[in-house]
């Protein structure tokens, strides 16, 4: 088990620092100077060359990423060129936003999934499980963001539930602050629900096709003990897998929701520090989003290798 | 179809055995037409259109479908039809390219690391984890800020996600196919490792690669849209799925239709290629087979 972890921890730090030298680079070679970018082309080239300095940007590349690289370990993320403030601060407040908004949504799609999959794979074949796969595929096809521009129309323009856009901010109360996401985490959960639909309705079919399963019915055991005692529970296992891609994919996919729902989080700071070449925001935004993956990737492997010991003999 | 080694087959299947397989399979069918229309309308789109795509007519905006404006107009007086029919040239182009760069790339890279084992596999599938663990989203989207907003950046931004995809559907199919005693009967007989890849490595994984290569397109449609849609795809005068919604968004209260049409055409093609995907599998995968 040992080698097996110290395998993975060394596969984890290699990938980790790996995305960190990808993110870095791609940033380098953007097009143009950011402090000129900044001033614009009026500006002096004494004025660019002290923007230049206080920005960071005369150290060389190679001192520059090993800065931001350890920065990082010290939770010092540097500061946004347009905000003016460190970008933890900003990652801090965004967070606040989209965290919830990727878990609600996450918990959106675990409800309507789990039940839906598991119906579909219990009654394999008939009429109701051809149905389910039918939605579910249109589920996968349907874009998040068209999704939520209909959700708009129908709840917010027609019938007048809930607020279009925008966030009034936690500090006005649980309410109002959870009314602002229903609509987002519903576009953001519904092609979600439809995957996680699928990869259960597929895991628990193969689970019920083994042979314990025909044991445990030979013995006597009815049809829905079996299911739920035993195919469900080793079902669960990729389920869980991709539930946890999922929560990192969520958080990513904020990018365009939030955009449509005007909702100041991570993805729509982002989009906007893309836009705006405010690259401090930039790097550490999408290293964060690419380390949750990394991170949720390594512990998925890790549990998997603590319930299923085949796997760490297979693997050591 | 290469016969497998050690593995003697019931009996083998004729072109029309394997013809009325493929008539059978429903998915395979409604995708097949689904993707049909589409492509029509996009191919259609290059000698007629019902109006001009670039010509703004203010008197003719927010027009509801009628017989004259099949799908109504937008807020600049353009046929929302007409504009799908160019939207769907569009991002079939960059869907298709950029499964054309993943393949082109991502396929000999997952071939080679099979073929070589050790190191270079071991390299290359290390930077597939680094490429799979960026978001594809901020990704392309990072991409298409930084090379400036436009249709070829967008198909280099889906193309390059493409890569690392196709690289490990390609290495663990040709891995198992190295096991296996037709390959080492072409090892025995003096063929080197590029010369199996060509002649019995990728001919034998081909069926797995369309299946993979239709997925990937729903996929970069669904990006390209995205992207489209945050303006960082096709520009201007051009019409594109994701931007007609984008500018439908702020018109929804009035013009409810300027949304509804080019998201049901985005959901037409991803649905009609997932199914092809779907009934391309069950036709061409024979384990899948034996197993219903």
């Amino acid at each position: 088990m040992a080698w097996f972890f110290a395998k993975r921890l060394v596969s984890f730090t290699v990938t980790l620092a790996l995305a960190t030298i990808v993110i870095f680079t791609m940033l380098e070679i953007v097009p143009g100077d950011p402090a000129r970018l900044m001033l614009g082309i009026n500006a002096t080239q004494d004025a660019v060359d002290a923007l230049r300095q206080q920005m960071g940007l005369d150290i060389p590349p190679l001192a520059r990423y090993f800065a931001w690289v350890s920065g990082m370990l010290t939770g010092d993320f540097g500061r946004s060129y347009t905000y003016s403030v460190p970008v933890a601060e900003l990652i801090g407040d965004r967070l606040w936003v989209s965290l919830p908004l990727a878990m609600i949504s996450l918990a959106l799609s675990t409800l309507v999934a789990l039940p839906v999959g598991i119906a579909a794979a219990s009654r394999r074949g008939s009429a109701a499980d051809t149905g389910i796969m039918a939605s579910t595929q249109l589920g996968v096809a349907i874009p998040n963001f068209w999704f939520a521009i209909l959700l708009v129309y129908v709840f917010a323009v027609t019938l007048r539930w809930v607020p279009a856009g925008g966030f009034p901010g936690w500090d006005k109360g649980l309410m109002p602050g959870l009314t602002a996401l229903i609509l987002p985490s519903i576009a953001l959960a519904l092609p979600q629900a439809a995957i996680l639909s699928r990869v259960t309705r597929s895991a628990l079919v193969e689970a019920l096709g083994e042979d314990y399963i025909r044991t445990a019915r030979a013995k006597g055991l009815g049809r829905r003990a079996v299911l739920w005692r035993h195919a469900l529970r080793n079902a669960l296992i990729p389920v869980v897998t991709i539930m946890g891609l999922q929560f990192a994919f969520l958080l990513a996919g904020t990018i365009i929701i939030e955009n449509v729902f005007y909702l100041p989080g991570l993805g729509r700071l982002v989009f906007q520090a893309i836009t705006q070449n405010d690259l401090p925001v930039v790097q550490n935004v999408v290293m964060l989003l690419v380390a949750t993956v990394i991170i949720i990737n390594f512990l998925v492997d890790i549990a998997y290798a603590l319930i299923d010991p085949r796997l760490r003999k297979r693997e050591a | 179809m290469s016969l497998e080694a050690g593995s003697v087959p019931d009996h083998v299947e004729t072109w029309a055995d394997f013809r009325s397989r493929a008539m059978r399979s429903r998915s395979l069918l409604v995708g097949t037409i689904l993707v049909a229309i589409i492509l029509c309308g996009a191919l259609a789109s290059f000698i007629w259109t019902p109006f001009d795509v670039t010509q703004l007519i203010i008197a003719d905006r927010l027009k509801p479908p009628s017989s004259t404006h099949w799908f109504g107009t937008d807020h600049f007086g353009r046929d929302i039809f007409s504009m799908i029919m160019v939207g769907a040239r569009n991002s079939i182009a960059v869907a298709f390219v950029a499964v054309g760069i993943g393949m082109a790339i991502g396929v000999p890279l997952g071939t080679w690391a099979a073929a070589r084992r050790g190191i270079v596999d071991d390299i290359l599938m290390r930077f597939n984890d680094v490429v799979f663990a960026f978001p594809a989203v901020v990704s392309a989207v990072m991409i298409t800020a930084i090379f400036g907003p436009g249709q070829f950046n967008a198909i280099i931004a889906i193309g390059i996600f493409n890569i690392p995809v196709f690289a490990r559907v390609a290495r663990g199919a040709a891995l198992s196919l190295w096991s296996r005693e037709f390959i080492m009967a072409a090892q025995v007989s003096g063929k080197n490792a590029a010369r199996i890849t060509f002649e019995h490595i990728i001919p034998n994984i081909a069926n797995l690669l369309m299946v993979q290569g239709t997925i990937q397109f729903s996929l970069g449609i669904l990006a390209e849209a995205g992207l489209s849609y945050l303006g960082l795809g096709t520009q201007p005068p051009w019409p594109s799925w994701g931007r007609m919604l984008n500018e439908a968004q702020t018109m929804v209260a009035f013009a409810p239709h300027m949304a509804v049409f080019p998201g049901l055409a985005i959901v037409i093609t991803v649905l009609g290629l997932n199914l092809m995907g779907d009934g391309l599998r069950d036709l061409l995968d024979p384990r899948l087979r034996r197993e219903r």
